[in-house]
């Protein structure tokens, strides 16, 4: 898709302290890998979003470092054990230096 | 009307030619031996241990393209009983790195899904490193079809 | 490299007893999206060559079916976000977008898309969402058709069609000349081509349930156009996917939203009444 990165993510809106929840994020990019090549026979440049990263609390949580195996509109599900209400921080790193991000809050009871 | 023998051949053929999806394959050798190296760097120059670690990957994926993985290690997520990231490679691709998921404590459980591109058959390594230096692997053959043809 | 691969799968069908392999049955298993159940098998109606139609969906192998299921994890959900956002944008010499006049697509398109192709008084021939959409940007909005298969198109496509996510697939063949359009398409869906003589019928009547190599044979069913294909990352119009399956049987491709084209759709969509709409599906 031509527009922008989009994220879109999955937390649930409240837990118990202490408890494990899913997280599930996904974004809208092409990951295109280096390797494919164009009509002419030019190989299509690496654009990937290299790195995957949750906060929560400015705690880090979760994080990956992409290589181009990642599939195109790359997907996580990962785990959180969340002590306290707060704030979730998700930020996608691109190879061209920009970061798409997307925050969500949760009420710990 | 059923399809023949012919007609079946003919059209399989096609479709591998169709297939292509520009994420080719490196001769077998140099990415298993390149993917050996990277385990054994990873692990610090020793052979990871099996259990703990386990990986979950389609026996056959319908799609080289979109292949779901997931990865658990049994770990109590805290103190020294606790997994710091888990490397994922695939021997056959261009290649051979795919991630490295990296874990907490806030992680609460060491668990984790993705998708994957797999250029061909081939078999897919996960391998975690503990706070405490060791390492444990796992690993799963996929099986990639060639689709028989429907665009 | 091609050529290569070429080779190699040439022998290697050689050295493989069977292409086309046994017959397996579709999935027992059911697809439930939100909370919300499929219908993925439906009593055919009158006049069609099988008992039961069947969803692709039960044809897939569990990951693939697993995509679909969960409206979180299926990549063609983004193209409904993108959708979303193209329907409340202005465009054109009129200073609308779709939703100055249609408000909030969840009431206005809810089902619609259940019902398409439906016959347009206007062009005398059936219409489909995408050419349903065309005539809104240029007669209420002056705003230019899409391109075929622009992103936008299909993000579009997918938005409205997502509305109808469960209605159950019933055409109105008493509207205008449907039923001509019907005949055609049928006579179409019969009718060997190309250098390998091949029919849609040959492949998605004779041999459903058996596998074409890795390929586990369908129906052939619309009801989940726009569908988010794994091998493309994206999304796959019908009459792309229609040129697809055309082009395998070494035919000439007919253009989109050509005559031909949209009798096959005509056809093969009846051909699926009472399956549910499932866009955005989820297909290898
Ligand atoms: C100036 C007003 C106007 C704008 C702007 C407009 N439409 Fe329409 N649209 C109409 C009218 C009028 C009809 C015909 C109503 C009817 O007969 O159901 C219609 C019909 C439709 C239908 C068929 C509904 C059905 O029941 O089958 C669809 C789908 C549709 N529009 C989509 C769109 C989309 C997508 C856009 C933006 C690209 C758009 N429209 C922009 C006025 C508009
Ligand atoms: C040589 C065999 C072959 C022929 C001939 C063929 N197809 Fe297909 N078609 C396939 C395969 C393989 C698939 C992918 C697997 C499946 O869903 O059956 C497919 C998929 C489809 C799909 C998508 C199904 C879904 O669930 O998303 C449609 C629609 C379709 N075909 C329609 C047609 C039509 C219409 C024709 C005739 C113009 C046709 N096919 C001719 C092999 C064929």
């Amino acid at each position: 898709m031509a527009a922008k990165p989009k994220p879109r993510v999955k937390v649930p809106k409240t837990a118990k302290a202490g408890e494990t929840i899913v997280i599930k994020t996904l974004i809208s990019h092409k990951m295109e890998s280096g390797q494919r090549k164009d009509k002419e026979g030019k190989i299509i440049p690496r654009k990937i979003i290299n790195k995957f990263t949750c906060e929560f609390n400015g705690e880090p949580v979760f994080s990956c470092d992409m290589d181009p195996a990642i599939s195109a509109n790359p997907y996580f599900e990962f785990r959180a054990k969340v002590p306290e209400s707060g704030m979730f921080k998700f930020s996608w790193v691109d190879d061209d230096g920009s970061v798409y991000t997307d925050e969500q809050k949760i009420e710990v009871s | 009307m059923n399809l023949n023998r012919r007609q079946a051949l003919a059209l399989s053929a096609g479709a591998v030619a169709f297939a292509t999806t520009g994420f080719t394959a490196l001769p077998a050798n140099a990415a298993a031996e390149e993917t050996a190296k990277r385990i054994t760097e990873f692990a610090g120059g020793k052979e990871p241990g099996t259990g703990k670690i386990t990986l979950t990957a389609p026996e056959i994926a319908e799609n080289g393209n979109t292949v779901p993985i997931s990865v658990k290690v049994e770990s109590a997520m805290s103190g020294d009983d606790m997994v710091e990231s888990v490397l994922i490679l695939a021997d056959g691709n261009p290649n051979p790195d795919v991630a490295t998921f990296n874990f907490t404590a806030m992680s609460g459980v060491a668990e984790a899904t993705t998708r994957m591109r797999l250029a061909k058959t081939q078999t897919v390594y996960a391998v975690a490193k503990m706070a405490d230096g060791s390492t444990f692997v796992d690993k799963k053959e996929v099986k990639v079809t060639i689709g028989g043809c429907g665009g | 490299m091609k050529k290569i691969s070429l080779a190699v799968a040439a022998v290697a069908t050689m050295v493989s007893s069977s292409v086309v392999s046994a017959y397996a049955d579709p999935v027992d298993d059911k697809l439930v999206i939100d909370g919300q159940e499929m219908i993925t098998r439906a009593p055919a109606p009158e006049g069609h060559p099988f008992k039961e139609v069947l969803s692709g969906w039960l044809f897939r192998e569990p990951e693939t079916r697993e995509l679909e299921a969960d409206s979180f994890q299926n990549s063609g959900m983004l193209y409904v976000e993108r959708g979303q956002e193209i329907w409340n944008t202005v465009e054109g010499s009129k200073g609308k977008s779709c939703a100055s006049c249609h408000n909030d697509a969840a009431e206005s398109m809810k089902g619609i898309s259940a019902h398409y192709p439906k016959w347009d008084a206007d062009a005398k021939r059936p219409i489909n969402i995408e050419l349903q959409i065309d005539k809104c940007r240029t007669q209420n909005m002056g705003a230019e058709a899409y391109k075929f298969d622009a992103p936008e198109q299909k993000a579009l496509t997918t938005f409205i069609k997502y509305q109808s996510l469960g209605a159950p697939v019933k055409l109105d063949l008493k509207q205008g000349e449907m039923q001509s359009w019907w005949d055609r398409g049928k006579k179409e869906y019969y009718t060997r081509t190309g250098q390998l003589n091949l029919a849609c019928a040959s492949c998605h009547e004779a041999s459903m349930g058996k596998h074409i190599r890795a390929d586990h044979l369908s129906q052939g069913q619309a009801n989940g156009f726009p569908t988010y294909r794994l091998k493309q990352a994206d999304m796959v119009s019908l009459h792309n996917r229609l040129r697809g399956c055309i082009r395998d049987t070494r035919a000439e491709m007919p253009k989109p939203f050509s005559d031909e084209l949209m009798a096959l759709e005509v056809y093969v969509t009846w051909r699926g009444t009472g399956l549910s709409v499932e866009t955005p599906a989820v297909r290898q």
